[in-house]
């Protein structure tokens, strides 16, 4: 009850504020995803020290951001779970990727170390299904072969919110696994077969910290600054690959995104020798049909300044900057797609 | 504005000998318009609680057009294939909220009967307030107590060695089955239960000092020992008041939303086992409020709102009615 109320609450605190800054061009007012959050804040401060626009940022969650940029009460959405091309044309919608982070298997096993164990997708599908129960099954002991295993039962954790985390991670496991993609399926929250779930990173992490013999996932900027035991993974290409910025940036310069209509991609799985399997790109929503220009125009400024002299403070953050062929393709998409009275609102940088 | 200055400085001026307030505020005009804004304050409260009812309504409307009643009883609640039903949350919400009032109305009761009947005059008092700021502390608190301290422990010292002791045993090894990971329903229930102790614990203490003296001490002056008085004059005399203070309890336990989504593991499924997580109606809509993507999901949750609402609202209008016939 409480949190409905909340909920509404910051809602209604959005598009009040939304209503003034329409206004002043020199506010910007996003809702949306809780992931890139702390990198949009630290470009917002960057930004507004250099310009003096100020970029309100209300990290209500995806869901939260898709339904606010819908409604027209914020000047962008934002979104772990990109739309696909149908759905942005039904709701006459744009999106474009911002930056890139990854997914991390983290475990609590006595005796094993950060990056000892190796998993493939497969096998994470089979402990979240429930099929494997114990950590010395056969599956696991095969991918590790000079690995003492216990003989305990793994308590498995995952998201309880609802998360682009989770989506992404969901949509990897169907990707590797029928009878994941069968049972269970991906979106953003889902009926987990077993396990226990922790309300956000934290949550997950705090489970799995405390649990023994549990394994869960969470990002990677989040795994890297707890100092959480994680696991390497088997690639597509069959490579074992450990979770690092060289590798995300790797995937995403193997990703095909010249061809993805609307930029619609999820990088899970992707082949390449460097390519770690669970790479999560987060997303910014606009309307293509522009009814107030100068605030998008305010938009795509800020995006543009975030792209050309956002990417140290993204890296300081553990998040994984888009190459410069796919920031050009992003531009490209600005100019064509973005139309007010059927002209460009983006002028180019 | 005035009347405030008014106020001030009559009060300001009183020091030595008290001066009458301007004659406009105590006129008939003054006193009609006083009476019609407390009418309308009072009102106003009743709108918003109807208010309450008919958005959430509103709100959860297409999810009960499409699931119907079967809302109630049906178990899938499954975002990807768009099926929802509350059974799950609703069974956590009772487990866990009877597992409270079974720990907490014993421990409650005897300290009540302490504090009124067998601690020494000085002592009560600051019992009394004792427990009164045990109540006070925020639910989030005890949230975090319960994961961080109380979960690791139970798992450790209790849930271990029942698991153990009950392996053999048919039906108990079904009830305390599986690995103790010390977070699930249980856990949540325990945690609730100290959470509500100090209200049903306050209110039981009121209602026993209801009891007139007289038929206590009819009751010592023929020889009868405290637990003879407590079983045969106190209790049968505050029966209703005593039942009012366990349902005030309950409704605190049903809605109860953040500790219970730090320790109940947040699981949408029905287990024999109360060791198991769960989920409850209120942890359920604070976990997926926010990302719920497609309007049936959120409708379902808003119909999980409604029920709750529905339920505390009896079970509060229960423990109300209990506990006025004592008072008059």
């Amino acid at each position: 009850m409480k949190r409905i109320i909340a909920s509404l609450a910051v809602c209604a605190a959005a598009s009040a504020i939304t209503a003034t800054s329409a206004f002043a061009a020199d506010q910007i007012t996003g809702a949306g995803a809780t992931f890139p959050y702390p990198v949009y804040s630290k470009w917002a401060q960057s930004y507004n020290e250099e310009t003096g626009v100020q970029l309100n940022y209300q990290a209500i969650g995806s869901g939260g951001g898709i339904k606010q940029i819908k409604a027209n009460t914020v000047d962008f959405g934002a979104s772990d779970k990109p739309l696909t091309p149908k759905e942005l044309s039904k709701a006459g919608l744009m999106q474009f990727p911002t930056v890139m982070g990854g997914i991390v298997p983290i475990l609590n096993v006595k005796g094993i170390k950060p990056g000892e164990l190796v998993l493939d997708g497969k096998t994470i599908a089979n402990i979240y299904l429930g099929k494997i129960k114990r950590w010395n099954n056969k599956e696991i002991q095969a991918l590790n072969p000079g690995v003492k295993l216990p003989d305990n039962r793994i308590s498995v954790v995952h998201r309880a919110d609802g998360s682009g985390t989770t989506f992404n991670f969901t949509y990897y496991l169907a990707d590797v696994s029928p009878a994941w993609k069968k049972d269970v399926g991906v979106d953003a929250s889902v009926q987990w077969p077993v396990g226990t779930g922790g309300k956000g990173n934290q949550g997950v992490s705090n489970y799995v910290s405390q649990l023994k013999n549990s394994i869960g996932y969470v990002e990677y900027a989040y795994a890297l600054q707890n100092k959480l035991t994680y696991a390497r993974m088997k690639n597509k290409d069959g490579k074992i690959v450990s979770p690092a910025m060289e590798n995300f940036q790797a995937t995403a310069a193997g990703a095909d995104w010249k061809h993805a209509k609307g930029f619609y991609l999820i990088l899970a799985n992707q082949p390449g020798a460097k390519s770690w399997p669970m790479t999560a790109a987060t997303f910014i929503l606009l309307h293509k049909d522009v009814k107030d220009p100068k605030a998008t125009k305010a938009v795509l400024k800020f995006f543009d300044w975030a792209y050309k002299n956002g990417d140290d403070a993204a890296a300081k953050l553990d998040y994984v900057p888009f190459p410069a062929s796919v920031k050009t393709l992003i531009r490209d998409a600005w100019k064509k797609d973005l139309k007010a009275d059927g002209q460009s609102v983006y002028m180019g940088s | 504005m005035t009347l405030v200055n008014n106020r001030t400085k009559a009060h300001d001026e009183t020091a030595g000998e008290f001066q009458r307030p301007p004659r406009f505020l105590n006129g008939e005009a003054f006193n009609k318009t006083f009476k019609w804004l407390s009418i309308g304050a009072a009102l106003f409260i009743l709108m918003i609680l109807g208010g309450f009812f008919v958005s959430l309504t509103i709100g959860a409307w297409p999810a009960l057009k499409q699931f119907g009643i079967g809302f109630i009883w049906t178990s899938d609640w499954n975002p990807v294939t768009e099926k929802f039903g509350a059974l799950p949350a609703i069974a956590g919400t009772l487990i866990t909220s009877a597992i409270a009032i079974l720990l907490a109305v014993p421990l409650a009761f005897a300290i009540a009967i302490y504090i009124t009947q067998l601690a020494p005059k000085w002592l009560r008092h600051p019992l009394g307030i004792a427990i009164e700021l045990l109540a006070a502390i925020p639910s989030i608190i005890y949230g975090m107590w319960g994961l961080f301290f109380f979960a690791p422990m139970f798992a450790d010292y209790v849930q271990g060695p029942i698991i153990n002791l009950f392996e053999n045993v048919p039906i108990l090894s079904t009830i305390f089955q599986g690995p103790a990971i010390g977070i699930g329903m249980a856990t949540a229930g325990i945690v609730l239960a100290v959470m509500i102790l100090p209200f049903i614990a306050s209110v039981m203490r009121d209602v026993i000092d209801t009891v007139p003296k007289r038929l206590k001490e009819s009751g010592f002056a023929i020889g009868a020992t405290d637990w003879e008085v407590t079983k045969s004059i106190i209790i049968p005399h505050c029966r209703t008041g005593l039942a009012g203070s366990i349902f005030l309890g309950l409704g605190r336990a049903l809605g109860e939303t953040m500790a219970v989504t730090f320790i109940i593991g947040n699981a949408n499924r029905i287990t024999a086992s109360i060791f198991a997580p769960g989920n409850t109606i209120a942890s359920t809509i604070a976990n997926e409020f926010q990302e719920a993507y497609t309007e049936i999901h959120s409708s379902s949750l808003m119909a999980l709102g409604l029920l709750l609402f529905i339920i505390t609202f009896i079970v509060l209008a229960i423990a109300r009615m209990m506990l006025n016939r004592i008072s008059t």
